[in-house]
């Protein structure tokens, strides 16, 4: 995902952080602005656009019906995809998904899978062979850094708005008739990314961030402050007094954005 | 499919295979396995067997991927159809792309790769048999396949996972632990610079928790740090035998 940024701003933007201080004047663990808008796509069974500084990112949700994971019978099924779309980035191409959506994809899914934020039992129509599945496709339709947070915040929010069709089974076969029922939701994942530059933890990185950062961890934090996945990305490495110091500043921040969405 | 144990933690404190909390699976490595390959390596862990081929520093391929200031690395990380209970496709999974990346990321770190521009250095990782914890022999068969191949490194990355089973800390998680456990903390460490090139998570854990799965993780790094040395220099004990002869 690398594009062009001089070497002059890589200095200026690693000098400041060594001072405490960010090029777009957020402290350290400054979040950029966050904008959530719920139900903005009819068609879908639930959506939610996230505006994370100037990040953007629309994540919608499909239910239908399927058959269940052979080793869950009794769950319903979670698919999480991402599309960087091309007009998101001058970086972003065309074509199958490449690693990076792919890795966006399971950061997400892991978040909302290891957090149990649906109650999958719940989704269960008949053990083994017919089950609620949930497709949450993200969108990312501008990069402005830190995808993962945004469309994690995203997801969330998009199936906290999902509704399921009303349904009964006849003769094996699910008929779907008016109404429904809200997609039921135990818990509410935050997840916080951090960027290693020059030495020291930034939280939520911009574009430019992540083009001079060392690494990337991002934390997933559920509602009783537990951690429920981690991932770490980019070339570089983190001290072990570093992640734990990440993992301390994740629970705070995670606390913080739950209170301000009310979740 | 192996049926969902009752306890993944017996009264006495040990584990499904008899290991205490903080005991590795037995670990083989051999260096060198594979005569076409630059470097290679084999390890078994538990009954993990992971095979990692190096090739490289060769032309970039396609060109135009070609960097000037530095080495373009590759890693696929494969599994065999054959390597889990139901047949994978071999096709590469989601999964396995998304191993790809963090796998190589984990190596990466240790390169210099400022030293070999515009060429490329291909790593392959095969999983002939997985039985949990993939990632991480992956990771320490590939960097001694690195080291024998001759790519000037930092240090050779070594990687373990820890995590919870039942209630308790267990390092080296194994097939049935990684199923039915609580959480599965994946680490790889350049034990040398004490700088981990690899954390990912999966599970809930609270802080404290957290805090002594990445510590004894790294624990088992170091043991399997020495193993790895063992094997290099068997390598190279042998080879100067038959230079010898």
């Amino acid at each position: 995902m690398a594009a062009v940024i001089t070497k002059v701003k890589q200095k200026e933007i690693a000098q400041l952080i060594e001072k405490g201080k960010r090029l777009d004047g957020r402290g350290l663990t400054d979040f950029r602005e966050i904008k959530i808008e719920q139900g903005v796509i009819e068609r879908a069974e639930g959506s939610a656009r996230v505006r994370l500084g100037r990040t953007d990112v629309l994540v919608g949700t499909k239910i239908e019906f399927g058959e269940p994971f052979p080793d869950t019978p009794t769950e319903g099924v979670l698919t999480v995809n991402a599309e960087l779309v091309p007009l998101a980035s001058p970086v972003f191409e065309a074509g199958p998904p490449d690693e990076n959506s792919i890795e966006l994809a399971r950061i997400v899914d892991r978040g909302i899978r290891e957090s149990k934020a649906i109650d999958t039992e719940k989704l269960c129509i008949e053990p083994g062979k017919k089950v609620i599945v949930v497709f949450v496709d993200v969108y990312v339709l501008n990069h402005d850094g830190n995808l993962i947070d945004a469309s994690a915040l995203a997801a969330m929010g998009a199936l906290l708005n999902t509704k399921v069709p009303n349904y009964e089974v006849e003769d094996g076969e699910v008929k779907i008739k008016s109404g429904h029922t809200q997609l039921p939701i135990k818990r509410n994942p935050v997840t916080v990314t951090f960027a290693k530059i020059g030495g020291k933890l930034v939280v939520d990185p911009w574009l430019e961030e992540e083009q001079v950062m060392d690494a990337r961890l991002s934390i997933a934090i559920d509602d009783d402050g537990n951690i429920c996945a981690i991932q770490k990305g980019g070339n570089g490495y983190f001290e072990p007094q570093m992640i734990l110091e990440a993992a301390k500043i994740a629970k705070d921040k995670a606390k913080e954005i739950r209170k301000k969405l009310g979740w | 499919m192996t049926d969902k144990p009752e306890k993944l933690i017996d009264k006495k404190g040990l584990r499904l295979d008899g290991r205490k909390p903080d005991e590795l699976r037995p670990i083989k490595i051999e260096v060198g396995v594979i005569s076409n390959a630059d470097g290679s390596a084999y390890i078994e862990q538990g009954k993990n067997k992971v095979l990692a081929g190096v090739y490289g520093p060769r032309e970039v391929h396609p060109k135009h991927l070609a960097l000037p200031d530095r080495m373009v690395l590759k890693c696929r990380y494969h599994m065999a159809p054959f390597s889990v209970q139901e047949r994978k496709s071999p096709a590469p999974s989601r999964r396995e792309i998304e191993l790809s990346k963090v796998i190589r990321e984990s190596l990466e770190p240790a390169i210099f790769v400022e030293y070999y521009p515009r060429t490329m250095v291909d790593i392959f990782v095969e999983v002939l048999q997985a039985d949990g914890g993939t990632r991480c022999a992956s990771i320490t068969a590939a960097a001694l396949a690195l080291a024998d191949a001759g790519i000037p490194m930092r240090d050779i990355v070594v990687a373990c996972a820890a995590g919870k089973a039942g209630d308790t800390i267990v390092l080296d998680l194994m097939d049935e632990e990684d199923k039915y456990g609580t959480a599965d903390v994946p680490v790889a460490l350049m034990p040398n610079l004490n700088a981990v090139t690899l954390l990912q998570m999966d599970g809930i854990l609270s802080y404290d928790e957290f805090e002594s799965a990445v510590n004894l993780a790294i624990e088992g790094c170091k043991k399997i740090y020495t193993m790895q040395k063992e094997a290099i220099r068997r390598k190279y004990a042998s080879a100067k035998e038959e230079g010898e002869e």
